[in-house]
This record gives structure tokens, C-alpha cells and sequence, in this order.
């Protein structure tokens, strides 16, 4: 025992003394969670919009300042003739135009219906899919306050879409927990196998093998640091997406904690596995990154839905240990869900756990060879 | 006189690469034993082998009367190992580092201060700074003690004095002397002859065949013929000549002169003259005693 809190001792010196260590575990974590939480968002927020109105009567203008009263747009400029669309879109100055038909009032009332368009720049599909369902959206529900003032006789059966759990369909509800996920398992796998291969490498390593200290006094000594420090790293994206985004966690936070603890273990031990299959370094940050990032963004479900993938993809996944925590963590973040739930993705994520470990004590090499 | 190291019939392969082949050896409890030969010889294999850091694959290692492949955990309680490399932790300092191998061992530096006191005093001094921020023979040392904190039984050196300064390399060698009274059997290797004749015995080892391990000065004894050692100001041009001379059978350089052998020992005034006609005047001819070296060179041209 005093052996082994030793060995954990000179890790902890490790750690502390590198400032790059220092940096990975704690700086990239919350530099993601920011850049993700911030800058890949996609809510719609003050997008500029400008309007050709070719009718311009009061209804045109209850339509327009309605849409640009709703926050997610502002009115970039008016436009007078057709041929201004393509220059307003090419300057970038607005992501939409919306067009109003001549006489647009006139037939509405007259006629029920009225002729609008709304133009959106392709080049971006994304966010011009997004724009045109908010501002159909806004267009709908004039429609119907519009309809319901009883100037018309058409009544209109409008679907009426709420979203459970995420009401606002913000970006974070996705994002906090798919960071999570990545960033543990590629930090804590990085970690780990770096700091054996680097013993390795440094010639370390063979002063350690010629001494009495057993294979799982060397992996433990080395899980343990990161484990506590990764833990504390969890606790830090908790609250940095408690106080920034103002996302709750609605079901129990100490299962919460419980299940991130277990998926802590599993990548460490995964970073263990890795470490023993590679000689230098560069090896282990190889695997670690390729091996892990990429699969993990696009088939833990973080992303992309894996419901909507190939067979064969969805098998691959099922491998995965990542897409397993984010079912977990999403529902107890989000849902609100308990245990009950969420069992069966803890066995399989202690499955992996007790696999990876038992492989890496297998695989230790007690000599050079 | 008790056996400490035992090798028999050692053979060792990597890939197609034979690293060592029949290797038959003693060590004696209490004994400097120095293993001398030039690079890529097979030294370092051959202390991995000793150190039960590899398993050879043929014949068997008896190390304190332990199998080194299969009592390999009993065994690495009692060996102090110090690899070729310098593989201290260089980002911990000079105390974390050797308080972190006493926690390791199970010991603790005041237990065993006595055994190392005599290095570890000359760094104590910079206990606070980085390993890593050490020069060369402080490195050395702190290495040393290291290796030694759990007084172990058996001490393995591996090549301790490369690139480390001579001054320092002579001091490490009065280390080496003392720490015999405290019966701690010690294996070193080196590439530098002049290191062989402070063991009290040395193996010669040449491309992972071990030629002869004897006293230093009966190897130097074992030198069949006469030698002669000639100086002159233009070392180059004399070599050069000397092997032009066709008595010759081997010329070598060495420290200020040149080593030469000369067909049957007979040494008469043509090599002189030889010499004049080379353009080497005052050349001085000398009859000399055969260093490690020489025999060392001997042995592996028989061998070629």
C-alpha cells in the first residue's frame, strides 16, 4: 500500500510539474464546452432579413414587424426591385429576403390567401433550413391570429409542434452532454496511455519493471490521479453549463456523478489497453485521437442519429463505448430520468470497464519483450 | 567462494540478429566484474538477461541462486539495476526521485543513508533541482544511489561512465571500490579499456560471443607475443608506414605511439631503416607490456 500511494505521489509531481498536462486536462475541456456551447449554435439569433414589399399596406407591415419583433431576426434593409435580392445576398449583409406579392392585404382578405416568398442562402443548408421553419413559423401564427380576429371565414388547421424536454430546441441540451462524452474519453485515454508509453520511451519504465512493484500497482498508481482529477473536471463542465447556459441537470445529480465516475474508469482502463499495445508516444496519441475522436463524433449519436444509419454503422456503434454514456446522460441531464432507465447502458459501460482492465493486466509486459 | 551470477550456455535472438550465442560465466560474491567490448557486442542484451528483464532463449540464468525467467518476482527485490540510459524521473528532483525508488522498494533513505552517504553526499547539495537539470556525473551519482537505496544484493551497471567526465568517471570507479565492504556484488560494463583494470575481473565480449573472463592482469599475460611500441612526432604518417612494412602483422594506434607485432618477434634495424626510407626520422622503438587493449584486438582478428 505505502508502495502504491508512492507511485501515486510521483504522478500527481508529473502532472503538477507539466504545465502542457496541466493545460489538456483542464483548459481543453472548458474551451470546448464554450466553443461549442457558444459558437457552434444552432439557435438563430438576430439573423438579418430584408424585405421586398411590392404591396406595402398595413398587413405587410404587421407581418414584417411581427417577424422582426420575434428576436431571431432583424430587419436589415427594404428593397425596391428584384434584381436588389441577389446583391443584398451575395454582401452577406442578409441570410433571408422575404417577398411580399402585390396587393398582398387586398387578397388576403379578399381572396384567403396571399402570395409570399421567402428566399434563403443555400450555400449555408443549415442555417437556411432553420431560418425558413422559424419564419414560417411566425408567418403561421400570424396566420392564425390573423384568421381568428374573424376576418376571414377560413379557419385553418394549424399543427400546433411542442418540444418536450428542450421547449426552445437549444443547441446546449446537445452539445453540454456530447462534450462530455468526447472530451472524457479522449482526455482521459490521452492521458493515461501517454504517461506509460512516456515511461516507456524515457527508459523508465525499466527501472520499474526491475522492481518489486506488481502490474497493478502500475496501473493503478497511474488511473488513480487521473481519475480524481478527471472527476473534478466533470464537476467543472457541470457548473461552467449550469451558470453559462443555464442548463440544469433535471433528474439526480449524484447518479449523475455515480455514472460519470464509471465512465471515467472505462476510459482510463481504455487508455491503459492502448498504452500496452504501444511502444512510443506518438503511438498512443495516434490510436487515442484517431481511434477514438472521429468514432466517437460521428457514431456515438453525439451528432448525427444512429437510428438513421446503416446496419452495418449501427453495429460498429454498439462498440462504442461513448454512445452508450450519452443515452445515459442525456437522460438523466435532460429527461430527468432515473436508474430504472438507464440500467442497461451502466452494465454494458461496467462490462467494458471490467474487459478493458482485465485485457490491459493480460497484456502488461512484466519484461522488455 | 560463493556463485552469484550464474550464466550457462546463454543464447539470445532477435529476429534473424543473434545478440548472444553460448555464453558461459561466473560471478563471485563480492566481485567487481566488468563485461569490456564495443558497441552493439551484446552487453546491454546480456544485462536485461541478468536483470530478468528478458528471458534468454537458450540455456539458463542463475542470479543469487534464482532462475532469472522464473523466479523473476523473488528476484527483483534484491537487484539494483542502473540501465545505460539515464532513466530518472528528470521532471521530479534529485530527493523526489530517490525517495520515490525507496517507497518503491519498501525502504525508506534514512534506513539505508549509511550505504549511499558516501555518493549521495556529493549532490545532497541540490536536492531541490530537477533531475533533469543535473550535469552528467551528478546524474551519475544520483543514479547510483538510486539503484542502491534497498542495499541491493546484486548491483547491475549498465556502461554507468559513458559521457560522463573523467574526473567524475575515476571518482565513480572509488564508489564502485568501497561499496564492496558493504558485500554487494557489482556488474559493470564499459567500452573503455582503460576502466578494465580496476575490476577484479573482466569479460571480453564481442559480437554476443564472450571470447575469455579472467583477472585483468592475466589477460594482459595472455598476450603470445612481443610488442613493441613506436613513437614519433607524425603519428598518421608512421602508422601508415609501419604497415607498409612487410614484417608487420598488426599496427595499432595507442594513446601517444603505435602498437606493433612483428612476424616471428624478431625486431632488427630494417624496421628502421624501413622507417628512414618513409621519410621517419628519430622514430623511438620500444619493447612493451600488452594492455587489455592489445589482446582484445588480438583475440578478435583471430576471430575474423
Amino acid at each position: 500500500m505505502k508502495r502504491f500511494l508512492g507511485f501515486v505521489k510521483k504522478e500527481f509531481l508529473h502532472i503538477f510539474r507539466d504545465f502542457r498536462t496541466l493545460i489538456i486536462l483542464f483548459g481543453i475541456p472548458t474551451a470546448q464546452i464554450l466553443i461549442f456551447g457558444f459558437v457552434v449554435s444552432t439557435d438563430i439569433k438576430d439573423a438579418g432579413v430584408a424585405f421586398l414589399d411590392l404591396s406595402n399596406d398595413d398587413v405587410t407591415q404587421k407581418i414584417s414587424d411581427k417577424i422582426c419583433s420575434s428576436g431571431f431576426f432583424r430587419r436589415e434593409e427594404d428593397l425596391h426591385s428584384y434584381n436588389d435580392i441577389d446583391l443584398v445576398m451575395k454582401k452577406g449583409k442578409a441570410r433571408a429576403v422575404i417577398v411580399f406579392g402585390e396587393n398582398f392585404g387586398r387578397s388576403l382578405t379578399g381572396q384567403g390567401k396571399a402570395s409570399m416568398i421567402i428566399i434563403t442562402d443555400g450555400s449555408e443548408p443549415n442555417t437556411a433550413t432553420l431560418i425558413t421553419n422559424y419564419a414560417t413559423a411566425i408567418v403561421t401564427d400570424f396566420n392564425r391570429e390573423y384568421t381568428g380576429s374573424g376576418l376571414s371565414g377560413a379557419v385553418l388547421l394549424q399543427p400546433e409542434v411542442r418540444m418536450f424536454y428542450n421547449p426552445g430546441l437549444k443547441g446546449h441540451y446537445m452539445f453540454v452532454p456530447g462534450v462530455i462524452t468526447l472530451i472524457m474519453i479522449l482526455i482521459c485515454a490521452l492521458m493515461t496511455s501517454i504517461t506509460i508509453t512516456r515511461e516507456k520511451e524515457f527508459g523508465t519504465m525499466e527501472v520499474l519493471l526491475v522492481s518489486p512493484l506488481k502490474p497493478m500497482q502500475i496501473i493503478l498508481g497511474k488511473v488513480t490521479p487521473y481519475f480524481l482529477l478527471s472527476f473534478i473536471n466533470v464537476i467543472m463542465i457541470l457548473l461552467l453549463s449550469y451558470f453559462v447556459f443555464d442548463l440544469p441537470v433535471k433528474g439526480s445529480l449524484a447518479l449523475l456523478l455515480a455514472e460519470s465516475m464509471l465512465y471515467i474508469l472505462m476510459s482510463l482502463s481504455l487508455g491503459i489497453l492502448i498504452s500496452t499495445v504501444s511502444r512510443t508516444m506518438q503511438q498512443a496519441i495516434f490510436i487515442s485521437f484517431l481511434g477514438l475522436m472521429l468514432p466517437t463524433i460521428l457514431l456515438s449519436g453525439f451528432i448525427f442519429p444512429i437510428e438513421n444509419m446503416p446496419k452495418v454503422y449501427d453495429v460498429v456503434a454498439s462498440i462504442m463505448p461513448p454512445r452508450y454514456f450519452i443515452v445515459i446522460i442525456k437522460n438523466i441531464m435532460i429527461k430527468g430520468t432515473g436508474f430504472g432507465f438507464v440500467w442497461k447502458e451502466t452494465l454494458i459501460l461496467t462490462l467494458m470497464t471490467v474487459l478493458f482492465i482485465g485485457l490491459s493486466v493480460r497484456n502488461f509486459k512484466v519484461r522488455l519483450e | 567462494m560463493k556463485e552469484v551470477i550464474r550464466a550457462s550456455g546463454i543464447g539470445k535472438k532477435f529476429g534473424e540478429t543473434q545478440a548472444l550465442k553460448d555464453i558461459f560465466f561466473e560471478v563471485n560474491e563480492g566481485e567487481i566484474f566488468g563485461f569490456i567490448g564495443p558497441d552493439g557486442a551484446g552487453k546491454t542484451t546480456l544485462f536485461r538477461i541478468i536483470t530478468t528483464l528478458l528471458n534468454p532463449d537458450e540455456g539458463e540464468m542463475t542470479v543469487l541462486g534464482l532462475n532469472t525467467a522464473g523466479d523473476f518476482r523473488e528476484l527483483r527485490k534484491c537487484i539494483g539495476y542502473m540501465p545505460g540510459r539515464f532513466s530518472l524521473y528528470q521532471d521530479l528532483s534529485v530527493e523526489e526521485n530517490l525517495n520515490f525508488y525507496a517507497t518503491v522498494f519498501g525502504t525508506t533513505v534514512r534506513e539505508n543513508y549509511a550505504l549511499i552517504s558516501d555518493i549521495y553526499s556529493h549532490i545532497e547539495p541540490f536536492r531541490k533541482r530537477l533531475a533533469g537539470k543535473l550535469s552528467g556525473g551528478m546524474k551519475q551519482k544520483l543514479a547510483l544511489s538510486c539503484a542502491l537505496i534497498h542495499k541491493p544484493k546484486l548491483l547491475v551497471l549498465d556502461e554507468p561512465t559513458t559521457g560522463v567526465d573523467a574526473v567524475s568517471r575515476a571518482e565513480f570507479w572509488e564508489m564502485l571500490k568501497k561499496l564492496r565492504q558493504h558485500d554487494i556484488t557489482i556488474v559493470v560494463s564499459t567500452p573503455y579499456m582503460d576502466e578494465a583494470m580496476r575490476c577484479d575481473r573482466v569479460a571480453l565480449i564481442q559480437k554476443g560471443q564472450l571470447m575469455l573472463a579472467d583477472r585483468p592482469q592475466k589477460i594482459r599475460e595472455g598476450f603470445g607475443r612481443k610488442l613493441f611500441a613506436v613513437r614519433a612526432p607524425q603519428k598518421y604518417r608512421l602508422l601508415e608506414a609501419l604497415r607498409k612494412y612487410p614484417l608487420t602483422e598488426t599496427a595499432y594506434p595507442f594513446g601517444d605511439s603505435v602498437h606493433v607485432t612483428i612476424r616471428n618477434n624478431i625486431f632488427d634495424a630494417s624496421l628502421n631503416e624501413h622507417l628512414v626510407r618513409s621519410g621517419i626520422e628519430n622514430a623511438s622503438i620500444t619493447e612493451s607490456e600488452a594492455g587489455i587493449e592489445d589482446r582484445f584486438l588480438e583475440l578478435m582478428k583471430n576471430r575474423i
